[in-house]
């Protein structure tokens, strides 16, 4: 029953998140500001994370397909669909859950718990707005962006995997991935993306919006935050690969 | 002027506020005293509209604060200020930043304006020449002074204070009592202030409501407090001075 009482409280939250704001251009800037935090600062971890997975990738599908009948472009074709829809997304996303999800729920948290969001709804604004809006905002714009990115790297990391190993000339791996290349593939990935994204940061907002206690439940919310979006991400991925694809 | 009518407050059955009513009048400070456990913070919380009531009226300036819709009631919240216990800073913002807040928000001042509001507002509380400091950067006194300034930031009508001097030394909690005089004074406003320190009651408190256990036990003015004859307010009052 606990999870209902969750999912209505979480429904009720993004309801009462939804009004006019006070001040347009304070809300944009603040919008602005976290772009750069949630995109600009997930950059180095994105990148780095997207070309191991691209190189390693690459090495495992040429161990697994070794075979003369199977051409070397094939390794390429698969390493790159296989980025495109499910290690970008799904994989980088599970990262960001814990990098910007953490973050967002203990900012709020700490918020909370020192009595910021009762300043700022004494001042006659909507905390809720005020607080996560910009956030979910500047995720689901920015988290598209970071997965674009990541399946350009997994692509070069498969590329410089498959030429240093000897494995495949990089002409071969691009000449596989250009054969392969559905667009829909690619529209699918940013689907993704921008689900993942909406889930990190209203899940991570909610429960840092709902801390009560002091430092030990700014961490406790924190931690849930990352838990509740990684399930709700594995989840949605079956869901949207079920009915998408 | 603030009118409380019949304030009852219950949680789970267990009823913290019993009734309580009284009135705040503007220009005055108005204090608020019990022990710790007695309902102050509850009051204060349904005043400043944190808490709903379960019965009773608030009124400010005839305005019934828990019957207002959703427009009126931000309406009024825009005639607050509040000074919270623990400061409440916005931490990623500068001294200048958090006293600018609410101006950006809700005026259209320009920047030069905004600017010379918040060096006004500075100046009020003592604290010139501050403007680019964090709050981990300033001491707790300092703190408590840029949060009065920032409730004072926009041309509010009622200032509420949630123990103003927790945490000071008694040097800076006079210097605070008496800027939370001074402010009063020269602005008419409604001032409110829970406390529990008694050098705060015999320094400011022009009106002063004594709750114990949720009921409002003793009502008066602060020359009236040492002749008081009820019994829990003269416990009350010597626990202080024995502490």
């Amino acid at each position: 029953m606990q999870i209902f009482n969750h999912f209505g409280t979480y429904l009720l939250f993004l309801k009462r998140m939804i009004s006019r704001p006070e001040k347009l251009s304070v809300y944009w800037e603040r919008t602005m500001l976290e772009m750069k935090n949630i995109g600009v600062g997930s950059l180095a971890i994105v990148a780095i994370i997207a070309v191991f997975q691209g190189a390693v990738t690459t090495l495992q599908i040429a161990y697994q397909l070794v075979s003369p009948l199977v051409a070397n472009p094939v390794i390429g074709s698969i390493v790159s669909d296989s980025s495109m829809l499910e290690l970008a997304p799904t994989i980088t996303c599970l990262v960001l859950a814990g990098k910007v999800g953490s973050h967002i729920a203990s900012e709020i948290g700490t918020m909370k718990v020192s009595e910021q969001i009762d300043a700022l709804e004494i001042m006659g604004i909507n905390s809720r707005a005020f607080v996560a809006s910009p956030k979910i905002i500047a995720g689901v714009v920015m988290f598209p962006c970071l997965i674009i990115i990541s399946i350009f790297l997994s692509n070069v990391g498969g590329i410089f995997a498959g030429y240093a190993s000897g494995i495949l000339t990089p002409d071969e791996f691009i000449q596989g991935a250009r054969e392969s290349f559905l667009p829909f593939n690619l529209a699918f990935s940013l689907i993704k993306a921008f689900v993942y994204a909406f889930i990190i940061t209203s899940v991570s907002s909610y429960h840092g919006y709902k801390t009560e206690g002091g430092a030990l439940e700014v961490g406790s919310s924190s931690t849930k935050a990352v838990v509740y979006s990684a399930v709700l991400i594995l989840f949605s991925d079956y869901l949207l690969t079920q009915l998408l694809l | 002027m603030i009118e409380l009518k019949d304030l009852h407050k219950s949680f789970d059955g267990i009823e913290v506020l019993k009734g309580i009513s009284t009135s705040f009048e503007p220009g005055r400070t108005n204090l608020i005293i019990g022990a710790s456990g007695g309902g102050k913070s509850v009051l204060m919380k349904c005043m400043v509209g944190l808490l709903q009531p379960t019965s009773g009226q608030i009124l400010y300036d005839g305005r019934d604060f828990h019957k207002l819709d959703n427009k009126q009631i931000r309406d009024v919240r825009r005639e607050i200020g509040m000074l919270f216990q623990g400061n409440a800073l916005f931490d990623s913002y500068t001294v200048e930043e958090n006293i600018e807040f609410p101006l950006k928000m809700f005026t259209d001042m320009t920047p030069a304006e905004r600017h010379d509001r918040v060096n006004f507002c500075l100046e009020q509380v003592h604290l010139e020449g501050i403007n680019l400091k964090y709050p981990a950067e300033i001491s707790g006194g300092m703190k408590k002074r840029v949060g009065i300034g920032r409730a004072i930031a926009l041309d509010i009508k009622y200032l509420f204070c949630d123990e103003p001097n927790s945490g000071l030394d008694p040097v800076t909690s006079r210097v605070i009592d008496e800027l939370l005089q001074e402010i009063t004074e020269e602005f008419q406003m409604t001032t409110v202030i829970n406390t529990h320190d008694m050098k705060t009651v015999f320094d400011i408190g022009d009106h002063i409501i004594f709750i114990y256990e949720g009921n409002k036990w003793w009502e008066g003015k602060k020359s009236e407090v040492r002749l008081a004859d009820n019994t829990e307010l003269k416990a009350f009052i010597n626990a202080s001075y024995f502490e």
